[in-house]
């Protein structure tokens, strides 16, 4: 049977504009979290559960790190929160990516963009641990919300581009897949147009892609956060994803 | 305490089941508890064919609740009752299907369908949706239709039937009334109240279809208030439901006029809602000096 946990905050940090780091303590969780999934975090006062995709963990510590953006009043509470206090989870939700997807001796694409660059992180540091090269390519709206560079950079030739060219290279994600070279697949998480854009240019390659959706329930049954597939079919984000086939999703 | 309530076609060992669309049909909250502690299950619609729904965003929070427009999405009545229902029929619970349409033609043959199996107890008739162009919600809004697809789904089909009332109307007991005169086994009220939310950076609509079912603690004291104005003029059962989060709140509700009750948006923050108000219920209920959920039927003020 899947439980609520209530998750101890062991640190809060603010890692670029309107982004936080936080820390939470729950060992079942950090064992069993593959990279993509994602906590159901509940914030008095509020009726839906924030869906935060996880970054790391740290098993030994039994140690969950997730990452999320200051975009409303649900997130400015959970901000807002202190090592100590506890927060009411759900989790790890959803089926995430799968590191035995990738041979050894591949070469393989990581694209994040802006919130969706800590579940590529977490799978970035698991596939860094098989004799894999890893190429990523980071996208933020502009230089103050850039974060995890130097965490990439010791894993993974790294890109970093950002919307209005204040850091990096200008422009969106896909202006620099002309110079990251020939790879086997890749992998990719960030925002709806973000992910169109890439699977129409990477559309002969092997990919996989993560969706963000409101939410309802977060598991399923609600049917809000549904997404059609080729076959005329539809698939369930929270549930069924939110990690996908590029090929198998309209998106 | 004993907890159990009996209404027309269910035995509920407690009054408490999730509400239609708020559930699925139960599969994801099994792998929370055992569905067997609830005293009904109300799956989610049912149309004759399969539906996809609206477009997304469907959902958008609220102060104090959400908006859906999901819109109708499911696999159709016909794979309803071949796989969904024998899997709930597994658990030691009452079910009740929720039959929707666009037509009266469509209410019958979904209706007529829940005839082939013997493992629903009961119909929660959907003339309440208001998320869907072509569908359902007219026939909630004019008694004089309600009156007629009442009517036509009763002879169609060998169970008891209970109206879902749309909030949406001039006078709720009017439509009560209605749907009672024309032969309605019991009443289920209330739907969702239409609401609407704009994305400030942009002024559109949050969610695809523009406007949503508001749901949640936020239409609570219209529920409340709605069944107690039925209460005093229709005699039949009341399934209530509406922002239902607590035993307090499942107390308030019985003491206004309903005879059971239907948890919906509280299953999204907190998955195990139904069972946390089934097990603090006997306690509320002694709280208040009642000694079982019939003994607040019994002695609330406002029966007919």
């Amino acid at each position: 049977m899947k439980k609520r946990y209530e998750m101890k905050v062991l640190s809060v940090e603010n890692i670029a504009k309107e982004t936080i780091e936080m820390k939470l303590y729950q060992p079942e969780i950090s064992k069993e979290t593959v990279p993509g999934q994602f906590l159901h975090l509940l914030v008095p006062g509020f009726t839906l559960r924030r869906p935060i995709s996880i970054a790391k963990v740290d098993k030994q510590e039994g140690s969950v790190t997730i990452l999320f953006k200051i975009v409303g009043g649900g997130t400015s509470a959970l901000a807002a929160y202190q090592p100590g206090m506890t927060i009411d989870a759900l989790g790890p939700n959803g089926n995430g990516f799968s590191v035995d997807d990738v041979k050894e001796g591949e070469r393989v694409l990581l694209v994040g963009g802006g919130i969706g660059v800590p579940p590529i992180y977490h799978l970035a540091k698991q596939l860094a641990e098989k004799n894999v090269e890893l190429i990523a390519v980071l996208g933020f709206q502009s230089k103050d919300y850039v974060f995890y560079e130097a965490e990439f950079q010791k894993i993974a030739k790294t890109y970093v581009v950002t919307n209005d060219g204040s850091y990096g290279h200008q422009g969106f994600v896909t202006h620099v897949f002309s110079e990251v070279g020939a790879f086997d697949q890749y992998f990719s998480c960030g925002p709806l147009p973000m992910l169109r854009a890439i699977t129409k240019e990477l559309k002969d390659i092997p990919g996989k892609v993560s969706l963000e959706e409101r939410m309802g329930c977060g598991v399923g049954a609600c049917m809000a956060c549904v997404l059609p597939t080729v076959d005329n079919n539809y698939k369930k984000i929270c549930s069924d994803g939110p990690v996908f086939s590029a090929q198998e999703v309209v998106l | 305490m004993n907890l159990e309530v009996k209404l027309p076609g269910l035995t509920l060992k407690n009054p408490i089941m999730p509400a239609s669309g708020c559930f699925g049909f139960g599969k994801e909250y099994s792998d929370y508890y055992d569905l067997s502690r609830l005293g009904a299950v109300i799956m989610k619609a049912a149309t004759q064919f399969e539906r996809f729904g609206n477009p997304t965003p469907r959902v958008a929070e609220t102060s104090s609740g959400m908006l859906n427009a999901i819109g109708l999405q499911n696999p159709g009545v016909d794979r309803i009752i071949g796989t969904e229902v024998p899997r709930l029929a597994e658990y030691d619970m009452s079910i009740i299907a929720n039959v929707a349409g666009s037509s009266l033609e469509e209410y019958i043959f979904v209706a007529k369908a829940f005839n082939r199996t013997n493992e629903v107890h009961a119909l929660e008739l959907n003339i309440s949706c208001p998320n869907v162009k072509e569908g359902g919600i007219q026939f909630g809004t004019d008694p004089e239709m309600a009156k007629k697809v009442t009517a036509a789904v009763k002879e169609a089909s060998q169970l008891p039937v209970y109206v879902k009332l749309s909030p949406i109307v001039t006078s709720i007991v009017e439509m009560a009334k209605a749907v009672e005169e024309a032969g309605a086994d019991g009443l289920s009220m209330i739907n969702t109240l239409t609401g609407m939310r704009l994305h400030l950076p942009t002024g559109k609509p949050l969610i695809a279809n523009q406007t949503g079912g508001l749901s949640g603690a936020a239409i609570k004291p219209i529920a409340i208030r709605m069944i107690y104005e039925v209460r005093q003029h229709v005699s039949i059962p009341i399934i209530g439901m509406g922002g239902i989060s607590t035993a307090e709140d499942v107390l308030e509700f019985l003491q206004a006029g309903a005879d059971a009750v239907a948890v919906g948006t509280a299953n999204f923050q907190n998955p195990f809602a139904c069972v946390d108000i089934i097990d603090a219920l006997p306690e509320t209920l002694t709280k208040y000096q009642y000694t079982s959920v019939q003994d607040v039927i019994d002695r609330r003020s406002v029966n007919v």
